[in-house]
């Protein structure tokens, strides 16, 4: 039994690395991917173009100015002297964020009384506004304390210290490439084993294969093997790069971590087993996948956040194997997570991989043709 | 020349006249065409030239990877040659492509029919497509739904009808702006013997009243009887070109019906087949036909020779001489039957086969006895795949029972799948493994390990000849040795029962025979063979068949026997296609 599950695998890895488009499909999109969500996707802003509408003029007014000016991620683009460029400017795109000073604002401060400085920002993409908006606050609150501690003014009631814990500096890119991980791991996984069950009905020689005298449950494991092998290696190559090339800190340890890499790429063999024994040729094997992969991305909280989304979606996002991938990934990266913390994330995934691999393996003798 | 054919003009009427176009209406010159599929050099066509005789049926003969489809491709303006010139209709294919297809009619292997259109609508879509005047229409219509006697069937979805009835449609399709030449390619292969009589007839009655010029390709050898011309085609060049009988004439007086007692055929055929002197030798029934070397003077024994009656030749015989010569004439390997039991290997009760609404097995009975070579035979859609991948466990059967060496395979254990050996059409291999690689890995998934397993790659390597191949992709193969390599794969573990899905579709009559060679010593070991074919004559050597048609048996015994049964007067001794002809007929009384 094992010799033959060993030529099965054996075969497998033959048939898959000595084709030119499967080496190419386990190796540059993945790449690719990498580079975008690497250095592409981000939450932060940098460079916010701004204007200033400084109508008072006063040292007040200049240090607030000054705030803004030495903070790295707004850039001045212009000063403004009429009221009626500030529409202009906007409405160009040229700043994403007017400050507007009233006159007698030095003069308010001075004499210990609040002043009002009006915000005017680009709403047209909400998600960056509120970032400008809480960079903004961010400063201002600055501004205030420094305003308080050299005028030996009654400090504010309650001061607010913000740290947030396992990613200090807020980088969203320590978010999204460790959650890369899981993706790529994904993208592999089903590119491996969506095809490979389909190519072989197109061509007839699954047919050849059932005929042998091996089972089904030794067909699932030859053609789960590669998978297994390559989504494995891709995950670890992945974690490598975001460690030593994106810097983002491995903080918990490889047993978990491998634990979880091994159970969700059992799960995504199951699902690309069950599509590709689902379909006829490998064209419905290909579109099958990305029915699966792009659901599965979105749901999963790669970019928005599970507990955002409805409650019926939510419920949803149950069966998605990424989901529970995701939350063992960046908890291990960030947190760094024993098994104790994520023991509940992973029995999902082992439930969900022995649910497909059995619909798998059944389907291989059972789906009509 | 231009300007009278130009005189003549593309229009109706000038298609309907009866006299022939005067000059070739397609003129072929020194044609070359070579593909490079992933780096490798096919010589499709290799300085092809010939002239089509106008107003005349051609036959394009020759076997798969011939240059059939290519030459009809090139002359049919879709194709640029990388040599030579092509002139169709006094045009040149190569400058004037879009003229030339709107002056021809040209009916692709799998004709572009629109399924789930009814035939009406296919009709009406196609002389939009070819822009056939509303006016004409009708009458045209009237005339190909007469001729093809589609008429009663204008309101059914194209996807329901049978094959030969697709087959006819996509013909009628292509005649609808009636074309004064014609390319049909391989028309009548996979179609039942009925419909191939019926296509037959609308063509003859094309050239004949419509005077047309009509290229017909086709694999079947016994086609070529049918054309007033044959070109003939082998590996991308031309063999020769000239009338059917300039082919088989040569060969008459050297062709006899040997009549034998019927156990022991295959040991006289083997013995036959490897006489000096003799060509060809193949069964025929309870007989051997025997094909004598034009060339050499030597004979047979006298003591043989009592019981010999000459026969007529056939155009295969001359395509055997032509190209047979270089033919291995060994003694091929033997292969025994593991535990070589008595009984019936297969039995098959009340079996049926269900996809929606559709039967396409209704009610099948029969069984195969131990070390027989059982076939069965019937047109593409008759019911024989479904039948044959129900007896591999391959398919659920919907209703009756299946047994292979006393197992049901769909739910027997693994070991019984170990006694079985299993070909499919496709010649399934794994195309960009080596041929040891494949070998490699069938010899392990039956279990086989070690020195045993290397022994048995081995034989296969030496067994079909495939020793200087063993480190070429299997892909890359030629189509014969592909052939031959997937019945090493199914040979490995020395299976007591193999299962062979049309074995021969598509290969040459040279690589047909050496299969059937195999197939006889196989039968000699014990070995019990199951063979699906659609050509009439591979019938003959079978033990005993079954004719299917529509998902039913329509006739079950020896060769001879079905062959008996359709004896009338004018009609003594039938060929296997008469007799399933009056099979069919019996079935739908027309």
């Amino acid at each position: 039994m094992l010799g033959r599950i060993l030529a099965l695998t054996v075969k497998e890895l033959l048939a898959l690395l000595k084709d030119k488009r499967s080496r190419f499909v386990v190796v540059v999109p993945p790449f690719i991917q990498l580079l975008v969500f690497g250095y592409a996707a981000s939450f932060d802003l940098n460079h916010i173009p701004y204007a200033v509408y400084d109508r008072d003029g006063g040292y007040a007014a200049r240090e607030l100015l000054a705030h803004f000016e030495g903070a790295p991620s707004f850039q001045l683009v212009s000063s403004i002297r009429r009221q009626e460029e500030i529409a202009a400017l906007i409405d160009r795109r040229d700043a994403l964020l007017v400050i507007q000073i009233p006159p007698g604002f030095t003069a308010d401060l001075v004499s210990g009384r609040t002043a009002p400085a009006q915000i005017l920002i680009d709403g047209r993409n909400s998600n960056s506004a509120q970032v400008v908006q809480t960079y903004v606050s961010r400063i201002l609150a600055g501004f205030n304390q420094d305003w308080v501690a050299r005028h030996q003014l009654q400090g504010m009631p309650v001061s607010l210290v913000t740290r947030a814990w396992y990613n200090p500096n807020l980088e969203s890119r320590w978010f999204f490439v460790s959650g890369l991980v899981g993706l790529l791991t994904l993208v592999v996984t089903m590119m491996v084993t969506a095809l490979s069950v389909a190519r072989e009905r197109e061509q007839g020689t699954f047919d050849q294969l059932l005929v042998t005298p091996l089972r089904p449950f030794e067909i699932l494991i030859g053609k789960a093997m590669p998978g297994v092998l390559i989504g494995a290696l891709e995950a670890s190559l992945v974690v490598t790069l975001a460690v030593f090339w994106f810097g983002v800190p491995l903080t918990g340890g490889l047993g978990v971590l491998y634990c979880g890499i091994f159970l969700f790429v059992l799960a995504a063999v199951g699902v690309g087993l069950m599509i590709s024994s689902l379909a006829a040729t490998l064209q419905q094997a290909l579109l099958g996948a990305f029915l699966f992969m792009v659901p599965a991305v979105i749901l999963s909280g790669f970019a928005t956040p599970i507990d955002n989304m409805p409650a019926a979606v939510q419920l949803l996002t149950l069966v998605d194997p990424l989901r529970y991938y995701l939350l063992i990934l960046r908890s291990v990266f960030l947190e760094g997570a024993g098994f104790e913390l994520l023991l509940h994330q992973m029995w999902p995934l082992g439930l969900i991989a022995l649910a497909t691999l059995s619909a798998a393996s059944w389907l291989f003798r059972h789906r009509m043709t | 020349m231009p300007p009278l054919l130009q005189a003549l003009g593309p229009s109706a009427d000038a298609c309907r006249s009866p006299q022939p176009v005067p000059v070739s209406p397609l003129a072929i010159q020194g044609l070359t065409k070579v593909f490079r599929p992933g780096g490798r050099l096919v010589q499709a066509l290799d300085a092809v030239t010939f002239d089509l005789s106008p107003g005349v049926v051609t036959g394009l003969i020759g076997p798969d990877g011939a240059g059939k489809t290519t030459l009809m491709r090139i002359a049919a303006g879709l194709l640029v040659p990388d040599a030579g010139s092509v002139s169709v209709l006094g045009l040149d294919a190569v400058v004037e492509p879009l003229s030339i297809q709107s002056q021809i009619g040209y009916m692709p292997q799998r004709f572009g029919l629109y399924e789930d259109l009814s035939v009406r609508e296919n009709l009406d879509l196609y002389a939009d497509l070819q822009g056939v005047a509303a006016s004409l229409r009708q009458e045209r219509y009237d005339r190909l739904m007469e001729m093809t006697g589609l008429g009663a069937f204008m309101g059914r979805l194209a996807g329901r009808l049978s094959g030969g009835m697709k087959q006819k449609l996509g013909l009628a399709c292509t005649l609808l702006d009636p074309p004064r030449l014609l390319l049909l390619d391989e028309p009548t292969v996979g179609v039942d013997p009925v419909s191939r009589r019926e296509l037959w007839s609308i063509v003859y009655r094309l050239v004949e009243e419509e005077g047309m010029s009509v290229l017909l390709s086709t694999a079947y050898l016994d086609e070529a009887e049918r054309c007033v011309q044959v070109v003939l085609l082998h590996q991308g060049r031309l063999v020769d070109q000239g009338p059917p009988r300039q082919f088989s004439e040569p060969m008459r007086g050297k062709t006899f019906c040997v009549r034998i007692e019927p156990g022991k055929r295959r040991a006289l055929q083997a013995q036959l087949s490897r006489q000096p002197g003799v060509l060809d030798a193949v069964l025929q029934g309870d007989g051997i036909r025997v094909v004598l070397d034009a060339q050499s003077d030597e004979r047979p024994p006298e003591a043989a020779m009592a019981d010999w009656r000459p026969v007529d030749p056939r155009f295969e015989d001359g395509f055997v001489a032509l190209l047979g010569s270089g033919r291995r004439r060994g003694e091929l390997p033997r292969l025994r039957a593991k535990s070589a039991s008595s009984g019936d290997a297969i039995e098959v009760t009340d079996l049926r086969r269900r996809f929606g609404d559709f039967l396409a097995v209704k009610r099948s009975t029969f069984s195969v006895r131990s070390g027989e070579v059982f076939g069965l035979l019937g047109a593409n859609g008759a019911g024989k795949t479904t039948t044959f991948r129900m007896l591999c466990g391959l398919l659920p059967v919907s209703s009756g029972r299946v047994r292979v060496a006393g197992v049901d395979l769909r739910h027997a254990a693994a070991e019984a799948r170990g006694r079985i050996g299993y070909m499919s059409q496709k010649f399934s291999l794994y195309a960009n493994l080596t041929v040891r690689q494949n070998l490699d890995f069938f010899a392990r998934a039956y279990g086989l390990r070690g020195r045993e397993a290397k022994g048995r790659i081995q034989w296969a390597l030496d067994a079909f000849g495939l020793g200087d191949f063993g480190a070429t992709e299997s892909g890359t193969l030629p189509l014969g040795f592909k052939q031959r390599l997937a019945m090493a794969a199914a040979l490995m573990h020395e299976p007591d029962i193999l299962f062979l899905d049309e074995p021969t579709s598509g290969v040459d009559p040279l690589a047909r025979r050496e299969l059937w060679d195999r197939i006889n010593v196989l039968a000699e070991g014990g070995v019990t063979v199951l063979v699906t074919t659609h050509f009439m004559e591979e019938a003959e050597y079978c033990d005993r068949l079954a004719i299917m048609a529509s998902g039913e048996i329509l006739a079950l015994g020896t060769p001879t026997a079905i062959k008996a049964r359709a004896a009338r007067e004018g009609q003594p001794e039938p060929t296997m296609e008469q007799a399933f002809i009056d099979l069919i007929r019996h079935l739908e009384p027309v």
